[in-house]
């Protein structure tokens, strides 16, 4: 614990802070080759380098002091602040639904430390209610912290502890459940979820946030309030991702966890539905029906809980002059089952055909999505496809890479027969695979320059 | 008896006893009397081709109507590294606004609306202000740490603004004394308002992200003029180095002010430097009427601790009233209310402003945090009054009210009556203390508005999308090389050279010192003559003609390298600057054709000289005998100019 009143400080750095013997939250008066500098030893973050020492200054703005620079160092004083979210109490009131947040990490429940730049989570009903009280006007909120990570190491061993925690609350009667999740890999949870919580009577809302909760324009409490009115208040009992619809704060949307995907690395409104519409779309006021074909919720408990997932399941993308060994390592290593993001209606070249025949033999499913997102594999159209299902590759219809590669992974983990994964993996659970694409889909994002600059124009981005 | 209160003689005692003077009659004295005490916060737009922290172009601007998209966002207050709210954030959360803004694709990307976490800080930006702050004498930091810095009113999309020290601890020299620096920073600029009516605020986008320094001084400044002559130097400094934006807003001021017993008041964006020795003064002398109406609570007012407003609707009074105005206010869909002010008697038409009274801080608090469009309140101590005393007699009833009670009536919309009552209530106790945080917006007739709560310290916090950037010894000597002379030398030099006083300040706002050094040390010329043509001549071209966008000073170099190559007189410089000026393209021979100048020998020009003394004698204008040789000069003067020094010719004649 020593090393602790030097927090993140080391190497040079560390060494000229023991030399004056002055701590991190001490006040400090440097003297350097630059001139004098005063202000508070902060803790230096663990990435930047050791030759350096970071002071808050009196105006409240940060700075570095070049050690190199440095003469003389006197500590003056030391004062160490707490951080801390105040707790309110989360009111209950009579009638409104009762909503269960799971936590699993990621911007939308947490909140940075800034002095170690450490995220602490701000997750309990009443930090919640402290930052959003909005929400003690939607609904009863409890809260479960399931696990804290980051959304990239999200994984199979989460989405079953998910699904069972899921099972769980929906048998102790909860009116709906949302979901606080990072939004790298949102969209592979909500597709596990769909296949791993089947049939369920409430609401199951994935939601996340792209802009932190400590920074005053962040998404997270309008996303929040949008969760829980679709979750609280909402008819449709399905898996579904809420998220922005417009960058503005204007309002959501709900996605079908299958249908849905990450499409812009920092946008608000990164998520949209591929190859389908949206279920809805949602204020505080509540839900707006897009697509009139949803699951109802209902009063019964009956929800069916698959939580099966194998490991060995991986995905490719396909790019110009892959070599096969790219396929044969994947089998040499054990891998049941492999997912092709392949080129246009689901192609890869010629090189690699006897890769996918060896894999094939070996017992290996392999399911062909497309590149492309939108739109269905067609292999029947060129030779190319057609060489490629005779060695045994099983076309995808238009399910996306993510929901394919994460429904083969949940197939194999419940057979290893082959034609029984088939029949799992082309039997739509919901809508991961459609039999027909509306019109209106794609066009919404793309074509027709003048009416969608006409649209941007009119319409809040 | 508080209807015996005449406001309007209120209003004249109370300024006597706050001791009010207008500026041009108030002295040293008059300031230490009250003790008047001023800091500067001066920015800056540095000539960048780009945005701080995008690739956008920097210093495109559009019109209003002149945008693609638009876009709305809320502010929401989020904790202080200590666990509490800021003062601001809570206030801005209560005016729900609807941000909208408006969004041009040449000048805006993702960055700007907060949908791109920011690219890697302007390196061309970061040099310029480092080579300021060496300028500033500040110490340079050794690691710049990028810092938010919340705005909840929506000037920025993020609710922050980037921004990062650059040096801390410098000074600036005026006339007759040294001001310190606290710091200097590199930061963002914010969008630009479009309007601002009841629960929307627009803004434009084009500015937003631009580089711009801040100077920041401690409150060294005892008087208005200080104030300014502090304000010109970090301006004249800052456009010494050639590196800086100029135009309308490239430059702006926030002050501080405060007397003696007040508080430190900010007065925001100050574009124009001449109007601060007038918002300063009047600010001080606001400050020193609030702490009067503060003694005069403490009387009037015994149980300041449980001191509550008492609100009424009118609508029960309404039909007894003989003034029209409600009925039309009812009829527009306001709900209109009356408040009782116990003790309040003799405050609101007190003194705080040139033309301004105690109700002016409750009315603009209406418009700001309750987004009550003004018109919004009437008082019983209206200097305009809008109600019968009649009228008044019926609130006083209905409010129960004592005679030492003040009265207001307000109007608005249903939703925003609450948050309404309640910036009444809290604007009244502040009363009872003194003077409120606050900044304050700055209007062309000197006196100020209620912008925003001030902000405490609590609001900045480390960037965590932008890492620190080192800042390296040889990197800044490298700077420190070729840094232009101080302005405090150049305005020594000038003195020494004899250029008279009053053209400083054309000079040192255009940085016209270079090229003049550059003319006297390369080409020889006369540093008085020079310092003129610039300092007025040039000013008196600029004020007539219009300037070329090819234009530059520079040309003016180049006019008399041609004049000095050519065996001229320097004189023909004022004849060629005006076409010059208009058409810095054209080559200077062509511009003595179009001029018509031919060249003369001295003999050629002095051999005139009898025949204009002979015929003068027949003309004759005047009697005083200087006149002939005028009369002479004149009529040899476009002969002469740019052939034979005027002085010589006229000695000879």
């Amino acid at each position: 614990m020593t090393d602790d009143i030097f927090q993140g400080y080391k190497g040079a750095g560390l060494e000229v802070l023991k030399k004056y013997n002055v701590r991190v939250w001490g006040q400090a008066e440097v003297l350097t080759s630059r001139g004098d500098f005063k202000g508070t030893v902060l803790p230096r973050s663990e990435n930047d380098d050791d030759q350096h020492i970071v002071l808050k200054i009196a105006t409240g703005y940060n700075i570095g002091i070049d050690i190199a620079t440095i003469t003389a160092m006197t500590e003056t004083g030391y004062k160490k602040a707490n951080y801390k979210i105040p707790e309110k109490e989360f009111p209950i009131t009579p009638g409104l639904p009762k909503v269960k947040l799971l936590g699993t990490g990621g911007t939308i429940a947490s909140r940075l430390d800034y002095r170690t730049g450490a995220v602490i989570p701000a997750f309990t009903p009443g930090e919640l209610y402290g930052a959003v009280p909005e929400l003690a006007d939607i609904c009863n909120l409890t809260t479960e912290k399931l696990f804290a990570v980051f959304s990239e190491n999200m994984g199979p061993e989460q989405y079953t502890t998910l699904a069972v925690a899921i099972g769980k609350e929906i048998e102790n009667g909860i009116d709906g459940i949302v979901i606080g999740h990072g939004t790298d890999t949102l969209h592979y949870t909500a597709a596990a979820l769909t296949f791993m919580v089947q049939n369920p009577p409430v609401p199951i809302v994935l939601v996340g946030s792209q802009r932190s909760s400590d920074r005053p324009s962040s998404d997270a409490a309008l996303n929040l309030m949008h969760a829980t009115t679709a979750a609280g208040h909402g008819d449709i009992a399905e898996v579904m991702v809420c998220m922005f619809g417009p960058t503005s704060d204007e309002y959501g949307l709900l996605h079908r966890g299958t249908r849905v995907r990450k499409m812009h690395s920092s946008y608000r409104s990164t998520f949209r539905t591929i190859g389908d519409t949206p279920l809805a779309m949602i204020t505080r006021q509540g839900l707006q029906h897009i697509k009139q074909d949803y699951n109802p919720r209902r009063k019964d408990r009956q929800v069916i809980i698959k939580p099966y997932f194998e490991e060995k399941v991986g995905m490719i993308y396909y790019y110009t002059n892959m070599q096969p060994d790219m396929i044969d390592s994947m089998v040499d290593n054990g891998y049941k089952g492999i997912i092709i993001i392949g080129t246009g209606l689901g192609h890869v070249n010629k090189p690699l055909y006897p890769a996918i025949e060896r894999a094939v033999k070996k017992g290996v499913a392999i399911y062909m999505t497309v590149q492309t997102l939108w739109g269905y594999v067609h292999m029947f159209v060129y030779d190319t496809g057609r060489d490629l299902m005779a060695q045994g590759v099983v076309p995808a219809e238009n399910m996306l890479p993510e929901a394919a590669y994460i429904k083969l992974g949940w197939a194999l983990g419940q057979t290893s027969d082959l034609e029984k994964v088939k029949e799992i993996m082309m039997t739509p659970i919901n809508d991961e695979i459609t039999p027909r694409e509306p019109y209106n889909g794609y066009l919404i994002y793309q074509g027709g320059v003048p009416e969608v600059e006409e649209f941007i124009k009119k319409f809040h981005k | 008896m508080s209807n015996k209160i005449n406001p309007a003689l209120n209003y004249e005692k109370t300024m006597r006893s706050a001791g009010y003077v207008p500026r041009k009659q108030a002295t040293q004295k008059t300031y230490d009397a009250i003790g008047f005490m001023s800091g500067l916060e001066v920015h800056q737009q540095l000539l960048t081709k780009q945005k701080l922290f995008c690739r956008c172009p920097a210093g495109i601007f559009q019109k209003p109507e002149e945008y693609h998209a638009e876009l709305i966002r809320h502010m929401r207050p989020t904790l202080s590294e200590l666990g509490e709210y800021d003062g601001t954030a809570l206030m801005e959360f209560k005016t729900r606004k609807n941000i909208v803004y408006h969004i041009n694709s040449r000048t805006a990307c993702t960055y700007e609306v907060d949908d791109t976490p920011p690219f890697p800080l302007n390196r061309e930006a970061l040099d310029i202000a480092i080579r300021i702050a060496l300028l500033s004498k500040l110490n340079i930091v050794g690691e710049v740490h990028i810092t938010r810095k919340q705005y909840l009113d929506g000037s920025i999309p993020t609710g922050f603004q980037r921004t990062a020290i650059i040096g801390v601890e410098g000074e600036i020299p005026l006339k007759n004394k040294k001001v310190r620096l606290i710091q200097l920073s590199l930061e963002e600029d914010s969008c630009r308002e479009v309007s601002d009516i009841g629960h929307q605020r627009v803004y434009r986008t084009d500015r937003l992200g631009m580089p711009l320094i801040e100077t920041v001084t401690y409150p060294d400044m005892k008087n208005p003029d200080e104030v300014m002559e502090a304000c010109n130097y970090i301006r004249f400094l800052n456009r010494s180095t050639g590196l800086v934006r100029t135009g309308i807003g490239a430059g702006r001021e926030d002050v501080n002010v405060s007397c003696r017993g007040g508080t430190r008041v900010e007065i925001k964006g100050v574009s124009r430097t001449k109007l601060i020795p007038e918002l300063t003064h009047n600010e001080c002398f606001r400050q020193w009427a609030l702490l009067k109406i503060r003694d005069r609570l403490k009387d009037q007012v015994k149980q300041q601790k449980e001191w509550k407003i008492k609100p009424e609707p009118l609508k029960s009074i309404a039909g007894k009233l003989e003034s029209q105005r409600f009925k039309e206010l009812s009829n527009n869909g306001h709900k209109v209310m009356a408040v009782n002010l116990p003790g309040f008697g003799g405050v609101f038409s007190h003194f705080t402003q040139p033309g301004k009274c105690f109700a002016n801080e409750i009315a603009d608090r209406l418009k700001v945090i309750a987004c009550l469009e003004r018109p919004n309140m009437t008082c019983s101590e209206d200097l305009d009054p809008m109600l019968a005393d009649n009228d008044w007699d019926q609130v006083r009833s209905l409010l129960n009210a004592s005679p030492d009670d003040a009265q207001i009536i307000f109007w608005g919309p249903e939703d925003d009556i609450k948050t309404a009552l309640e910036t009444i209530e809290e604007r009244c106790i502040m009363a009872f203390s003194g003077v409120p945080n606050e900044t304050r917006k700055s209007l062309a007739d000197g006196t100020t508005i209620f912008e925003r709560v001030l902000p405490g310290a609590d609001r900045m916090y480390p960037d965590t999308d932008s890492k620190p950037i080192p800042l390296e010894d040889s990197h800044i000597k490298k700077l420190g090389q070729d840094l232009p002379s101080d302005v405090i030398e150049r305005y020594h030099q000038l003195k020494t050279w004899g250029v008279p006083e009053d053209s400083y300040h054309y000079l040192f706002t255009h940085n016209l010192y270079p090229v003049i050094e550059k003319i006297i040390a390369g080409l020889d010329q006369d540093p008085k003559k020079i310092g003129k043509l610039f300092g007025h001549f040039l000013k008196y071209i600029a004020g007539h003609y219009k300037r070329s966008p090819d234009f530059s000073y520079e040309r003016i170099y180049d006019l008399y390298k041609y004049v000095v190559a050519n065996k001229l007189d320097a004189e023909i410089v004022k004849i060629m600057l005006p076409v010059v000026y208009q058409y810095p393209k054209m080559d200077f021979d062509s511009v003595l054709v179009n001029l018509d100048f031919k060249r003369f020998s001295k003999d050629e020009i002095v051999s005139n000289i009898p025949f204009l003394k002979d015929k003068y004698k027949s003309i004759k204008t005047s009697k005083l005998p200087e006149a002939e040789k005028h009369w002479a000069m004149g009529q040899l003067r476009k002969m002469a100019v740019g052939n034979i020094p005027l002085k010589e010719l006229m000695g000879i004649i």
